[in-house]
């Protein structure tokens, strides 16, 4: 077991991503957040908790996200499906979203999917906690990242917001 | 996580644990269908035929839908405009159909155990949508939904079973799901269309006032009367079972306090539910036909996605 970012890091991290999408993002008028369920869920609020702060004036649209009905391997697996809650309309919107750890791709190809039926977005950015670089089963790149690491396929890699730390097994 | 069983034969298969899995997945395909694309690619892979051997609107609708909002390819095939009227044999038909790759069976048929007999001889997964007076799982569990959503749990809720339980499939799948669930159950209605020993097989209370039984609920669910299944008479005119029987303003009117309605369709209007109480707002019959779209959907969508089915 490694640990990847302590507490103070992975504190220092999540304020770092949302500095980086307030230089990127003069105004959130056109800008909605969605975090990924489960685990993005937890990394999107943590930001938008900082975001919030750091221009409490802005009004952050944030809502969340289950892929399980667009998974590509429903019929190898089944997922417990958990909630989707988009209260605004993402028409012509900048959309970003939040994951904890991007690894083969595949969980944000669904998520594109699944974007597509809310309607058509003006740009898609992808915000992740841990990049694991070298494993990628698709063209999918991060746009934000927090923490790129080197893993093989038998480690995981987990985010502990109970000890609010991110480890390698 | 997955369902305990390869078929949906009837609630009598299930666990706790599949009903409340089958349940919470239906909450998220209504947030589904609340979408303004009201479809999800979950099932894309996937065949399924329709067979009714049995005249069906709501049910057929409901799993048609419900078919096409998972992306799975769908066959309709009813009895009546089919080779059966030349005398093929159940087990032939569905081999015929199954030969065309079809991945999974939804079956309504009016012999009781239908389906079972098929479990046993083809691999495809079935969902029962009905056989005789057997079951309906999918209504039983819909109608869960609807008293989950209205009620907030099942668990210590009353609920009065009025009406044709002798006849009804309707009936004993509630019976199983409810008594699973931890609600208790009341059955209600004349002596002629209550089974004999019902309060001994299944552990529910047997009501013959339709007054008391409704006094004592917090939801009652009016069951249709069965004419099409009762080849004796077991109550002398409709109009004397609706004075007797029928749910009517007055009647709930008269109670100290405010029970919930359900029906499982179709309604036969003024015999044993009044038109004012099928249409008002303690009745949540459109609701539960609302969650029967969601609730096949988490039963194909869990079924299809079950290892087991190899």
């Amino acid at each position: 077991m490694k640990t990847i970012l302590d507490k103070q890091q992975l504190h220092l991290t999540i304020l770092r991503l949302a500095h980086q999408l307030l230089e990127n993002n003069l105004s959130f008028k056109d800008v909605v957040f969605i975090g990924i369920q489960p685990r993005g869920v937890q990394v999107g609020a943590k930001l938008m908790d900082c975001i919030q702060q750091l221009c409490p004036i802005e009004k952050i649209q944030y809502g969340i996200l289950d892929i399980t009905f667009y998974r590509d391997d429903v019929r190898d697996e089944l997922h417990v499906a958990n909630t989707t809650d988009i209260s605004f309309s993402i028409e012509d919107k900048k959309v970003i979203l939040i994951d904890d750890v991007l690894y083969t791709g595949r969980t944000i190809r669904a998520a594109l999917d699944a974007l597509q039926d809310f309607g058509r977005a003006k740009k898609v950015e992808l915000c992740v906690l841990v990049d694991r670089r070298f494993n990628r089963e698709l063209p999918i790149q991060p746009d934000y990242c927090g923490k790129a690491i080197d893993s093989i396929i038998s480690q995981k890699v987990k985010v502990e917001w109970d000890k609010e730390a991110v480890v390698l097994y | 996580m997955q369902l305990s069983t390869k078929h949906l034969l009837g609630i009598k298969d299930l666990t706790r644990e599949d009903i409340s899995l089958i349940l919470s997945t239906a909450t998220q395909f209504k947030e589904v269908l609340q979408r303004s694309v009201k479809k999800v690619p979950s099932l894309r892979d996937v065949t399924i035929v329709n067979l009714f051997y049995e005249n069906s609107t709501r049910t057929r609708i409901s799993f048609e839908l419900a078919e096409k909002r998972l992306g799975a390819d769908t066959i309709n095939f009813s009895a009546s405009a089919s080779s059966v009227s030349k005398g093929e044999t159940l087990l032939d038909t569905v081999n015929n159909i199954l030969s065309m790759k079809v991945d999974m069976v939804v079956m309504r048929h009016s012999a009781s155990g239908a389906p079972h007999f098929l479990a046993k001889h083809i691999p495809a997964a079935i969902i029962n949508a009905g056989d005789g007076i057997n079951e309906h799982p999918t209504q039983a569990l819909l109608d869960a939904l609807s008293i989950q959503e209205k009620l907030g749990s099942l668990e210590g809720k009353k609920v009065v079973l009025v009406g044709d339980i002798m006849h009804s499939r309707v009936a004993l799948s509630n019976i199983y799901l409810l008594k699973k669930m931890g609600a208790e159950v009341m059955v209600a209605g004349p002596p002629t269309l209550i089974p004999k020993y019902i309060q001994e097989a299944l552990d529910v209370k047997v009501e013959y006032s339709i007054k008391k039984a409704l006094e004592w609920c917090d939801v009652a669910n009016v069951l249709r009367i069965q004419l099409e299944r009762q080849n004796q008479v077991l109550f002398s005119s409709l109009r004397e079972y609706n004075l007797a029987y029928g749910v009517s303003k007055k009647l709930l009117d008269s109670l100290k306090k405010e029970i919930v309605i359900m029906h499982p369709g179709p309604i036969n209007r003024g015999v044993e539910i009044d038109s004012d109480v099928a249409d008002s707002n303690q009745s949540l019959i459109l609701q539960q036909v609302e969650n029967g779209v969601a609730v096949r959907m988490a039963a194909l969508y869990l079924l299809a996605g079950n290892k087991t089915n190899g």
